[in-house]
């Protein structure tokens, strides 16, 4: 499986880990930790630089996506394994924290009843049993991070261990994603169906709609993310993550010198899961919704491609990548809602056939002749 | 004999002499029907039916259509725009005064309803015979037994004779005399129609005789073995339905992706050009009215050439050029399955488009009562196996079929000998798109139509063609049509969703124990 053309020479470190790169590193962070939460909560509303809110939750989402794309890279990028699940683990997060999220409604629905809106609609007289505990903020974050660890390791230790590989396990993520959005689908989940959750009230107490909230919670996705690249960095600069791109290049040779790549690609692909899930739960405070579109198997494919557009095992790539792609769909599904598809479509074929190694890719081979000049 | 051609001709008679009056009609209690209340009405309806000819279907018939007027104890038919006697037909004058509309109401309705159904048991045209009767084995009253028993006497078609003879035999579970209810019984019991079964088990409730309720029981358990029959016999035509739908739907994979290696997202696009090819071709044919029919013949031929020369344009513009990386063709291919699809949007609009059936493949065969096989999944299978083999005879025994798999076996060496591969390339992706372009031919006529049929698709024919193994079309078969029936015998137990999510994990955990596929390749390729 060596279909990566990335074997050029300490392709790991270039991009983000020179000097350089620290300094886009502290700006970007400058940007979004500081001078966004001053933008919008401390300058008047007619000001050139206030950023309205609408700006707060569309960056907040985006960097949520950046967090998953990360975790996409991680295991694509780095050990050739291409996931099209990943938005199954996204969405598990996703109704762990939302699960949390409606017990927090209380008794505020349309029927002030005990329980959330949908299962009294259901007529249904108890919580059912996946609902245990989901009032502690704390369970919720166990089940946030547990739950996509554990589905990923039992699903990923199976596939490993008969050595599944290439097509093959992309083929059966896709199913698996597809199998899960169909259970979900069903209001006997207990997952309120084709709706999903969403009317959401507070956090911990703090209404959700307001600003310090808000400002709050992108805060706190935009450090995640940042810790999701140091985690990265370090993973796939340790010893353990040359073995993982030794894994991609060439995994016969690697098993051949001894390694069981079986305990190297569970770790990483459980770890990429865990991310996703912490991206799901940070994305439905902010988007205040979750439901099981998000597991269709277009989703996930669409987290690939921000991986590509970036440019793949680079990290960096990933964030750039999710930005450039939701910056567009964004700006595409408003302007000319008929174009996007043509866009994103076009965006697969001619990255794949003309920009293999994504936008650093691009950044670098700018850079390259001036280094050698 | 003789009195049966003797009625035929009366029959026949009376039809060509319809505007006279004919004497023997009730007068009485035709007025009574339309003038009294209550249920005068309806037992003057039952005499009406019981001594019913050939008028007595007409006017009914002016009565449920709100046809009739009354003006005092006069009964008006407004006919045509005229005013005439309904019962003479003569003229009558416009200006009546106090005209008020005869009121029909529900009940009156429903019971006219049937009695036109039931004097339809007494009609020349075997079909129209048929169909009464099979309206009345749901819709049978007390009142019609007469006419019931009138048209047994006259029945000489097996079919339509059993059916009046369950009729009646329903009618007569009610009667009081124990003998008949016993004869009712049994021969409901020969009877392998759903409502027998309501109607015994509705006798059973009342019954108060001890050996009657024992010929109940044993009359049940007949039925419901009858019955259960029919429900796996349909079971197993829905199965093998769906496994040839998936067949066709997986077959172009086996190719592309089987035979090439080349994993195509757009797959399911391609069957959904198919289908909107089959749409155009129909539209086409609007204009001809007379060749109506026809136009899926032409469909068929136009479906596999659109789609097979769009798939050639995508394997000479883009798919070339990632031999050998398949995640990225995964990945390129999925951006052409979003350009095609939004292709087809903007020019059809997003909303499904109308493909009619050719009237040759509406309606079925009546195998049971309840089990009813449609023409056009029947011809479905049939197409699915004429293409099967169609594909097998090219792959075997042509020289694009010789070449096809010389370069899946040995590229290098393949060149080597003269095989043009790049051409070879082309024409098989080709090959495998024109028979997507088929599949949506014949989805069209069983489905919706829109721009996302194909997506329905891509999971499972994928599923297909990893559960059947890779470079097998006999994989391909084996697994489509198991997939079909586990399919449709989970659904029978759980429900559609369930059974999807289990045949998904089952397959998810299939691929554990064999990677391979059912059918693994053995030797060099296996690697590679």
């Amino acid at each position: 499986m060596s279909e990566m053309q990335l074997n050029e020479k300490n392709v790991l470190y270039r991009p983000l880990f020179g000097p350089q790169g620290w300094w886009l590193l502290g700006l970007s962070a400058l940007v979004v930790l500081v001078l966004i939460p001053i933008a919008n909560l401390v300058l008047p509303q007619d000001s050139v630089f206030y950023v309205s809110a609408y700006w707060v939750t569309l960056i907040g989402k985006i960097l949520c996506y950046a967090i998953v794309a990360m975790a996409m890279d991680l295991i694509w990028g780095y050990c050739g394994i291409l996931s099209l699940g990943h938005g199954l683990f996204f969405a598990l997060g996703g109704y762990g924290m939302g699960m949390y999220l409606m017990r927090q409604i209380g008794h505020e629905g349309q029927y002030r009843a005990d329980l959330p809106d949908f299962m009294v609609f259901l007529d249904w007289k108890a919580f059912p049993w996946q609902w245990w505990n989901t009032d502690h903020f704390g369970w919720a974050l166990l089940l946030v991070v547990a739950v996509p660890g554990i589905v990923a390791f039992v699903f990923g230790y199976f596939a490993f261990r008969s050595r599944i590989k290439g097509v093959y396990f992309s083929i059966i993520t896709q199913a698996l994603t597809f199998a899960a959005m169909l259970l979900f689908f069903r209001n006997e989940t207990g997952f309120g169906g084709n709706n999903g959750f969403t009317d959401f009230k507070r956090i911990l107490g703090f209404s959700i709609t307001t600003p310090e909230t808000r400002i709050s919670l992108f805060v706190i996705t935009a450090l995640i993310l940042i810790l999701t690249l140091l985690i990265g960095r370090f993973v796939v600069t340790s010893k353990f993550g040359r073995v993982l791109a030794a894994i991609r290049d060439a995994e016969q040779r690697v098993m051949f010198c001894g390694y069981n790549t079986l305990h190297y690609k569970l770790f990483i692909w459980t770890l990429s899961a865990v991310i996703c899930g912490v991206a799901g739960a940070l994305y439905v405070t902010q988007v205040g919704i979750i439901n099981p579109g998000e597991m269709s198997p277009a989703n996930s494919i669409e987290i690939a491609i921000w991986v590509a557009v970036g440019g793949r095992g680079t990290l960096v790539g990933a964030i750039v990548g999710a930005g450039v792609v939701n910056g567009a769909k964004s700006f595409f599904t408003q302007a000319f809602p008929e174009y996007w598809l043509y866009v994103l479509g076009l965006l697969f074929i001619s990255v794949t056939l003309f920009m293999p190694q994504g936008i650093v890719g691009l950044i670098n081979q700018w850079r390259k002749p001036n280094q050698e000049s | 004999m003789h009195s049966k051609l003797i009625f035929y001709i009366v029959v026949l008679l009376s039809g060509l002499l319809k505007p006279l009056p004919v004497l023997a009609f009730d007068r009485a209690a035709f007025e009574s029907v339309v003038l009294a209340e209550g249920d005068e009405r309806f037992k003057a309806l039952d005499t009406l039916v019981a001594e019913a000819d050939n008028q007595t279907p007409v006017l009914l018939k002016a009565l449920l259509e709100g046809e009739l007027q009354r003006a005092g104890k006069q009964i008006i038919w407004v006919h045509e725009g005229r005013n005439i006697d309904p019962l003479t037909q003569a003229p009558l004058s416009s200006e009546l005064p106090d005209k008020e509309d005869v009121v029909v109401n529900n009940r009156l309705r429903g019971a006219l309803e049937s009695a036109l159904a039931a004097l339809k048991l007494v009609s020349t045209d075997h079909k129209t015979r048929l169909a009464a009767a099979k309206e009345l084995v749901v819709s049978a009253e007390e009142g019609m037994k007469p006419i019931v028993k009138k048209a047994l006497a006259k029945e000489t078609d097996a079919t339509i004779k059993a059916l009046l003879e369950s009729i009646l035999a329903t009618m007569e579970l009610k009667s009081t005399e124990v003998p008949l209810r016993l004869q009712a019984v049994q021969v409901l019991g020969q009877s392998s129609n759903s409502n027998a079964k309501t109607a015994l088990l509705a006798a059973l409730e009342v019954e108060s005789d001890e050996g009657v309720k024992q010929a109940i029981k044993t009359s049940l358990k007949q039925v419901e073995t009858r019955l259960v029959w029919g429900q796996r016999l349909g079971l197993v035509f829905a199965g093998l339905s769906l496994g040839s739908i998936l067949l066709l739907a997986a077959l172009g994979l086996a190719i592309t992706y089987g035979l090439m290696g080349v994993i195509n997202m757009a797959h399911g696009e391609l069957i959904m050009i198919g289908s909107y090819s089959t749409f155009v071709v129909q539209n086409l044919f609007r204009h001809i009215p007379a060749f109506f029919d026809w136009y899926l013949l032409f469909a068929i031929p136009v479906s596999f050439i659109v789609s097979a020369l769009v798939g050639m344009l995508l394997e000479r513009g883009v798919i070339r050029w990632l031999y050998g990386r398949p995640l990225e063709t995964l990945l390129a291919t999925w951006g052409i399955s979003l350009v095609l699809m939004q292709t087809v949007r903007t020019f059809f609009g997003a909303q499904n488009v109308q493909v009619e059936n050719p009237s040759f493949m509406s309606g079925g065969i009546v195998v049971m009562s309840n089990v009813v096989l449609p023409w056009n999944r029947i011809m479905i299978v049939i197409f699915a196996i004429a293409v099967l083999l169609a594909v097998g005879w090219t792959l075997t025994r042509t020289r694009l079929g010789l070449f096809v798999r010389a370069v899946t076996q040995n590229r290098a060496m393949a060149s080597c000998v003269g095989v043009p591969t790049a051409k070879v390339d082309t024409l098989a992706f080709g090959l495998g798109s024109g028979i997507a372009g088929l599949a949506g031919c014949a989805l069209s006529q069983i489905g919706n139509v829109g721009p996302d049929l194909g997506q329905s698709f891509i999971v499972d024919s994928f599923m297909v063609v990893v559960l059947g193994g890779v470079g097998q079309l006999a994989g391909t078969v084996y697994a489509a049509l198991g997939l079909g029936f586990a399919n449709k015998l989970l659904e029978s137990w759980s429900g559609a969703v369930i059974a999807k999510i289990v045949v998904l994990v089952f397959i998810i955990m299939f691929i554990q124990k064999r990677p391979q596929g059912l059918f693994a390749l053995k030797g060099r390729s296996v690697e590679s």
